[in-house]
């Protein structure tokens, strides 16, 4: 089964409107709807800005402004690495290096065969067992690039 | 009878195997037909140790780990539901060297009850301030606040009882408490630890907060990167109501407060207050200029008391202990306890929650025994990526808000993060850069530019390009970013940058002079 459903504009709607009674309603709004469809479509913008009051532009500078909020698809499977200082000083970016280079892509890219997306994330509080990852939002420690692979191999049957 | 063993569902725990070892568990102890149950729990914060599986026995409890799946059926068969001897048994977790000569006050509970049962909460003494503090008046409870000498645990080590003070005495008809789950320093790792093992602590904290500044609403605001902590308060908070410590009737005392958890989204800026009350309210989290302070125009334009997760949960334990008590603990003016996380290349990472004034070289050396990699320890960066790195002839240095400042330093959220000798300190100094560019929100020039000239500029020097008239720029750099600046982030990233030239400069003429045509 898929994680993500395709985007729908009706069911968009629908979500945002389980969230305005909220005070501030915006990053809910954006989390579920980047929770339901794998990102925030453009489509989104206008149902959000009606719905909240605000303009377009506030709404689009939101979705810019944060690093999770995506307005593309992503890959079927996200890892995020920690690029901070204590996995720093465990070797990460030598790690890392291997890691792009393994999978063939760059940070915020994705595989070639769409599977995984590559991102950068700055602290993941796993500081004292580091290298660490997050996949598909299960930490990993102790990170290294063949315990990825194995990892990756698993999720994506 | 049923066995009881613990296994925690920490983040740590859970990225070393913890829910396989679980499972192997309820596997092993089927096949052989033994009656056991699975308690999950927080983290004692004995990270090289994780997963520390305990089985409570007559004698109490015995600890074994790390324990990786393969080791269950070993486990099992040498008597694990009994206690029984192991490799990897290490007897009773409290007497742990690591764990006995610790000072926790704030950590007593976590990893040792289940998280979210307000029952076990409540069995391990839980509840208590808040009941404490339900006796009083908010006079009272700020008084007590005060008195204990809190001071805030996010790094600017602002009295708490002042600003619980203004909260408390400004007048509008709905306040809030906010605390700030966003700290996302590098290194430090005791509020996920907190909000995954001991989550009522918190909520707690809050509460009693609330009822002391007369706020109804309270908000979480947790850093994306901690699904494992969400999940915990999510769960926590809703067993909280159902039970009626949070809700319109705390604990049958017909004072109301509201929680909620809510979600950042991967800014780091947002750790920043005004920031993150910006956010809060659903906008782009750039900081507010100050005044107003957020205490008398806070979340919504409301009076707004904003602490983080260490400080609020520092005041269950003042109120049901006294102020005083807590003020015997530390030294000068930096009073109670310090959460101290131990990080980076280090032998025996964890957490280590001591009275302020312990020295850096106590924790590094004899509670984390060096480092990982075996390698001589270098520099160590204290409190965050906007913290200073210190040599080796710093070490003794006691970790204090003033004595810290004194080095040119800062304790910043109590994270130390330990390199060996093969880091690269002009490395670390331009990644000091280049984080704040990634992560500057924007709203004033010194920081918005200057991460990025500073990277520029670091470059050069990395690259041998007339490096003594660029350090020159980078230093100049640093002083307008340090005076200019409208908050923390712009304002401290000099920190590490100039403790890395002025403690390592042999590291920044590496690549000696190159002829100026080079350029």
């Amino acid at each position: 089964m898929p994680r993500f459903e395709p985007w729908s504009a009706p069911r968009a709607a629908g979500i945002i409107a389980e969230h305005t009674h909220l005070e501030g309603a915006t990053l809910p709004i954006l989390h579920a709807l980047q929770e339901t469809f794998g990102y925030v479509d453009a489509g989104a913008v206008p149902l959000i800005a009606d719905a909240l009051n605000v303009s377009r532009a506030e709404v689009h500078g939101c979705i810019t402004f944060y690093h999770d909020f995506r307005s593309a698809p992503a890959g079927r499977h996200t890892v995020k690495l920690c690029r901070a200082e204590a996995c720093q000083a465990m070797g990460s970016d030598k790690l890392h290096a291997d890691i792009l280079r393994r999978l063939g892509t760059e940070w915020h890219g994705t595989t070639a065969d769409g599977s995984c997306t590559v991102e950068p994330v700055y602290c993941l509080g796993l500081c004292a067992n580091g290298p660490a990852a997050l996949v598909d939002g299960e930490p990993v420690a102790h990170l290294t690039a063949d315990a990825l692979e194995a990892t990756l191999t698993e999720v994506r049957q | 009878m049923s066995v009881t063993i613990t296994v925690p569902r920490d983040a740590v725990a859970l990225g070393l195997g913890a829910n396989r070892v679980a499972r192997a568990l309820f596997a092993g102890a089927e096949r052989r037909g033994l009656d056991i149950t699975v308690k999950r729990t927080g983290s004692r914060g004995l990270f090289w140790l994780e997963p520390m599986v305990e089985v409570e026995t007559a004698e109490g409890r015995i600890a074994y780990g790390p324990v990786t799946p393969k080791d269950v059926d070993a486990l099992l068969d040498a008597g694990l539901t009994t206690g029984g001897e192991h490799a990897l048994r290490l007897g009773d977790p409290e007497r742990i060297p690591y764990l006995a000569r610790q000072q926790r006050l704030t950590f007593h509970r976590c990893g040792v009850v289940d998280p979210v049962s307000v029952a076990d909460y409540r069995a391990h003494g839980g509840y208590r301030g808040l009941e404490t503090a339900l006796a009083k008046d908010a006079e009272g409870i700020v008084a007590e606040v005060r008195e204990s000498g809190l001071r805030g645990r996010g790094g600017a080590g602002f009295p708490a009882g002042i600003k619980w003070n203004t909260v408390m005495l400004a007048k509008a008809d709905q306040k809030y408490v906010v605390c700030n789950a966003d700290e996302g320093d590098s290194g430090t790792f005791a509020d996920r630890m907190m909000m995954e093992g001991d989550p009522f602590n918190l909520i707690e904290g809050m509460t009693i907060a609330g009822i002391a500044t007369g706020a109804t609403r309270g908000y979480i605001y947790l850093r994306s990167e901690y699904p494992q902590a969400y999940q915990a308060l999510k769960e926590a908070i809703a067993n909280g109501i159902e039970a009626g410590v949070l809700g319109e009737n705390v604990l049958g005392s017909g004072k109301a407060f509201h929680l909620e958890v809510r979600l950042g989204a991967g800014a780091y800026i947002c750790g920043e207050e005004t920031s993150l009350l910006e956010s809060l309210e659903g906008r782009r989290g750039i900081v507010r200029a100050k005044p107003p302070i957020p205490a008398l125009k806070g979340f919504l334009g409301q009076p707004t008391l904003v602490n983080n997760v260490m400080t609020f949960t520092a005041v269950p334990w003042i109120l049901e202990h006294g102020a005083k008590a807590y003020a015997d603990y530390g030294m000068g003016r930096s009073l109670g306890t310090l959460p101290i996380q131990l990080a980076g290349n280090i032998r025996h990472g964890g957490l280590i929650e001591m009275a302020f004034g312990i020295t850096l070289r106590e924790v590094i050396e004899d509670f984390g025994g060096g480092t990982r990699s075996g390698r001589p320890v270098r520099a160590v960066q204290v409190g965050g990526p906007l913290g200073a790195y210190f040599p080796d002839e710093l070490l003794d240095t006691p970790l204090d808000y003033e004595a810290m400042a004194a080095k040119k330093g800062l304790v910043g959220h109590g994270g130390i993060v330990v390199f060996d000798d093969t880091v690269d300190m002009a490395k670390q100094a331009r990644f000091a850069f280049e984080f704040c560019a990634t992560e500057s929100c924007g709203k004033c020039t010194p920081c918005r530019i200057g991460a990025t000239r500073g990277v520029e500029t670091m470059d050069k020097v990395i690259s041998g390009i007339r490096p003594d008239q660029n350090l020159k720029l980078v230093e100049d750099l640093c002083e307008v970013m340090t005076d200019g600046s409208l908050c923390a982030m712009g304002g401290l990233t000099p920190m590490p940058v100039m403790s890395a030239i002025t403690h390592f400069p042999e590291d920044f003429r590496r690549a000696g002079d190159l002829p100026v045509a080079a350029e």
